[in-house]
């Protein structure tokens, strides 16, 4: 088996894996390891195999190659009910025939304690969890919020060192999540042991884990804090989730030329590969190519589609540099923008930044 | 249960029996033997058609063959039959069954016809049926009377008592005063002779005729008590036959002393 | 169907299906098949020796056959539940050579002549037959012409309609609640027993109520391999066509008690189970 980067075999703590999995034509090849009281984030776009990655650590899935271990115990071999981990699933999958108080105390009473027993620990999750009063109450009867809490309740019940979440915000309404991914962020910050989830939703991710880990096409892509990643995206659905126009190329100096062709000019210094990344609001749109204007990043472009973000204007451009700029409605409207319109970009050096590739 | 005496594979394995059978026929018809009203000669121009013919289950052996030696007696003519329980067919003429000729296992059963007058003519006793034990093969439980079926450990099968054959064997149990509890009540005699030949019951009272046509596979042993409980078969032509002049003839030839031969060989007593 | 007008639609909270235009095409043939299902139930009634009824009814003959197969046709619907219910779950959750060919065969006894079913218990089952030799050998264990026959007997023609109805739930069933169960620790025959088996509970009381409708009234199995003996293994339906070989008004008769028992007994689970699905 082999030692997966930058982790010495040795550390004994949180989870070192090595995830493969072969499905068909599609294959999971990803490294994931944290340490005890860490809340890493798998995202990425749909398909990327987030899902199937959380499976194969739960058990679920077996693993084609690599290794997972967990405070030093290899865990390949052992079939999911006896692994000490805890998993949320995208749709809870509370069982529907029993209370939110029995559906809690099903994993204790699978682990050898007696009804009551069971009942009484699961109390106690309900109660820490805000839901006491809910305990008798079927799935089908709790709001979504409160499921997700009896979902987290279930599989923090059996005291797991490696606890799963999938999509775990993904069921409620945009009003529910706001409040539940508090909730959650709260819960595990508590938490101790390790906690994985797993999200296409970048402010999820950026909320709730400390470490976020981006997978596509069945690897890992980039990795890292969320801020950092948040600041230096190195690839385009990176850049689109956090909301930034980014480009590759060869840089010189304060100069960066694109592998498309066009130049931009920042304000670090850098020689090699490099990317180039700034906000969509940087960008200053032009009727007429302006005269005198002090900006070194001047594209001719033309308006391909328009989208409302808010009190924004969204407008992606084609042309010398394909690029998303935001302006404000009232500015739109000056500019008699519609799709198809010629219209001059320019973007200050200041305002971009350059990062190695 | 309607079986088609024109089936080509059984002609193959009967065919030489038809063959006997035709130069009987002939000889039969020169002699002037045969009874009823239309005789061989003037036959085949008045003749022709399909006879359907209800005949208990105990026929099924001796009537296939008299149908085959029929349609070659009146060539254009052909018989189908339809064996099986005589209360169950008595039942159907009754309802409108489609049936030129009636030939029953008990007086009993065709009086149900007779009393709804569906038959055209009095049923006459063509045959006579007798009681026997059926065994397994070799008669390993040495069964030789009736009394032996009632010895305990002894797995024997008996017919309803609303079937013919049932109602003989409790005649039959009754005139000697015996008291016999059997496995089973079987529906009909080829069920509960069915059970001998698989070895799942070690004696069945059945009918001569149905020991006689299992072959090798059961052994008959005959009980002198089966003389009080003799089934006469009797047959009648129907009042809505849609063929009543096959429907004659045919009853003619089962009274004829050929289809007196064919019956005696199944085992059947002369009337 | 048509789609609502749409005043209706604005009404809203009018109680019941909206109601619309069934085509006559399809209203025809469907009268047809309720009046063809009906008409020989209603001759039954029509023609029932009316009279005669109460001194058929208490005849001690009727009532020890229905008790016999009321016995029979619960015992084999409960054998058919333990293990037919296992069956259908191997059917549908795991993957194995050939499933598809098992599958088939488990629908055999549904095309089976019941008779040749019956002939068949016997060659596998009977005092001589391939299983049965031993069992008399080593137990001193013959099946046929017992009440344990006529329960295995009907459990063979019955317990199909049981597996396939329970197979066809379990595959609508989600089996993540399964995979849920077993990553809170449970094995795979708890994860089965405390979640599955209650998800499903529905399709197995329907393919139960089925099976044991279907043992009832089995009749050619039954005869076949347990033979007809009172008070042993003479069922409602052997009473009944034996009844009919002598006595069509008593057949009738005892027709009537099997249809009324049916009736009253499914009506009653209609309304503890079915309508809780």
């Amino acid at each position: 088996m082999s030692t997966p980067d930058g982790i010495p075999p040795d550390s004994a703590e949180g989870l070192d894996s090595h995830v493969v999995v072969d499905r068909d034509a599609f294959r999971l090849d990803i490294t994931l390891s944290a340490a005890p009281g860490e809340v890493v984030a798998l995202l990425g776009p749909n398909g990327a195999g987030k899902t199937t990655a959380l499976r194969a650590l739960a058990g679920l899935v077996p693993l084609t190659g690599g290794h997972l271990r967990l405070d030093g115990d290899a865990l390949e071999r052992t079939p999911p009910e006896s692994r000490p981990v805890g998993v949320v699933f995208q749709d809870y999958l509370l069982f529907p025939h029993l209370s939110a108080l029995d559906n809690v105390a099903f994993g204790p009473r699978c682990h050898g304690a007696s009804k009551a027993e069971a009942r009484s620990q699961a109390a106690g999750w309900l109660e820490r969890m805000g839901l006491a009063e809910h305990a008798g109450a079927r799935p089908r009867s709790l709001s979504g919020g409160q499921a997700q809490r009896v979902a987290l309740a279930r599989a923090l019940a059996t005291h797991p060192r490696l606890l799963l979440l999938d999509e775990p915000l993904a069921a409620l309404d945009a009003r529910t999540r706001l409040e539940v991914r508090a909730q959650l962020r709260r819960h595990l910050a508590e938490f101790e042991a390790v906690a994985v989830l797993v999200t296409h939703d970048p402010l999820d991710a950026m909320v709730l884990a400390d470490r976020l880990v981006v997978v596509e096409h069945g690897t890992v892509v980039q990795q890292g804090a969320p801020s950092d990643i948040a600041r230096h995206p190195r690839t385009d659905y990176i850049a689109q989730l956090v909301g930034l126009n980014l480009y590759r190329g060869r840089a010189d100096g304060h100069t960066v030329h694109l592998d498309t062709g066009p130049s931009l000019t920042t304000t670090e210094i850098l020689s090699g590969p490099a990317f180039v990344a700034f906000p969509p609001s940087a960008v200053t749109l032009h009727r007429d190519r302006p005269t005198g204007s002090s900006a070194r990043n001047l594209w001719r472009c033309e308006v391909a589609g328009l989208e409302t973000h808010g009190d924004q204007i969204r407008a992606d451009l084609t042309g010398e540099l394909p690029l998303a700029a935001d302006l404000t409605t009232v500015a739109a409207a000056e500019l008699d923008l519609h799709p198809g319109a010629p219209v001059w970009a320019t973007v200050k050096a200041a305002q971009t930044h350059a990062y190695p590739a | 249960m309607t079986t088609r005496t024109a089936r080509p594979a059984r002609l193959q394995v009967t065919g030489a029996g038809v063959a006997a059978l035709l130069v009987l026929s002939a000889c039969n018809s020169s002699d002037g033997t045969s009874s009823g009203a239309g005789s061989s000669a003037s036959g085949p121009a008045k003749v022709s058609g399909t006879v359907t013919v209800f005949a208990a289950a105990s026929l099924q052996e001796s009537f296939t063959a008299l149908g085959k030696k029929f349609e070659k007696a009146y060539p254009g003519t052909e018989v189908e039959f339809s064996f099986g329980g005589s209360d169950t067919l008595a039942a159907s003429i009754v309802s409108g069954a489609p049936a030129d000729v009636f030939a029953a296992a008990s007086t009993k059963t065709m009086t149900i016809v007779t009393d709804a007058k569906d038959n055209a003519s009095p049923p006459l006793t063509f045959a006579r049926n007798q009681l026997e034990i059926a065994t397994l093969p070799g008669n390993p439980d040495k069964v030789t009377s009736l009394k032996d079926l009632t010895r305990s450990g002894l797995k024997v099968v008996l017919c309803d008592r609303t079937v013919p054959c049932g109602a003989a064997a409790q005649k039959a149990l009754d005139a000697s005063g015996l008291r016999l509890t059997p496995v089973s009540y079987e529906q009909d005699v080829k069920s509960a002779l069915t059970k001998v030949e698989l070895k799942e019951a070690d004696a069945a009272v059945v009918y001569r005729t149905d020991v006689r046509a299992a072959g090798d596979k059961v052994d008959g042993v005959d009980f002198p008590e089966s003389a009080d409980a003799v089934n006469d078969y009797p047959i009648a032509p129907l009042e809505n036959a849609r063929n009543a002049e096959a429907a004659k003839a045919f009853v003619a030839l089962v009274r004829s002393a050929e289809g007196q031969r064919a019956l005696t060989e199944a085992g059947f007593l002369k009337p | 169907m048509t789609p609502p007008a749409p005043d209706t639609r604005k009404g809203g909270r009018r109680p019941g299906p909206i109601r619309t235009g069934v085509p006559f095409a399809l209203l025809l043939p469907a009268l047809l098949g309720l009046a063809f299902l009906l008409l020989p139930l209603v001759a039954l009634l029509v023609r029932a020796p009316w009279h005669s009824l109460p001194e058929q009814l208490t005849s001690p003959e009727v009532w020890q056959a229905l008790r016999l197969s009321l016995v029979c046709a619960t015992s084999a619907t409960a054998l058919s539940l333990v293990i037919g219910v296992p069956l259908a779950w191997l059917l549908a959750r795991t993957d194995f050579p050939g499933r598809g060919l098992v599958r088939a065969l488990v629908t055999l006894p549904l095309v089976l002549p019941p008779v040749v079913g019956g002939v068949a218990l016997l060659l596998a089952l009977g005092r001589n037959g391939v299983v049965g030799q031993w069992l008399d050998a080593w137990f001193g264990i013959t099946l046929p012409f017992t009440t344990t026959g006529v329960v295995l007997a009907e459990t063979f023609v019955a317990m199909p309609f049981l597996v396939i109805s329970v197979e066809g739930t379990l595959r609508a069933a989600d089996p993540r609640y399964e995979e849920a169960a077993t990553t809170l620790g449970a094995s795979r025959f708890t994860a089965f027993r405390r979640v599955t088996l209650p998800l499903i509970a529905p399709g197995i009381a329907a393919g139960a109520v089925l099976a044991w409708a279907r043992a009832l009234g089995e009749f050619g199995a039954t005869i076949t391999f347990a033979g007809n003996f009172p008070g042993r293994t003479q069922t409602m339906p052997l009473a009944v066509y034996l009844a009919l070989q002598s006595d069509p008004e008593a057949a009738i008769a005892l027709s009537l008690v099997l249809l009324a028992v049916s009736i009253a007994v499914l009506a009653g689970l209609r309304d503890r189970w079915m309508t809780a699905s």
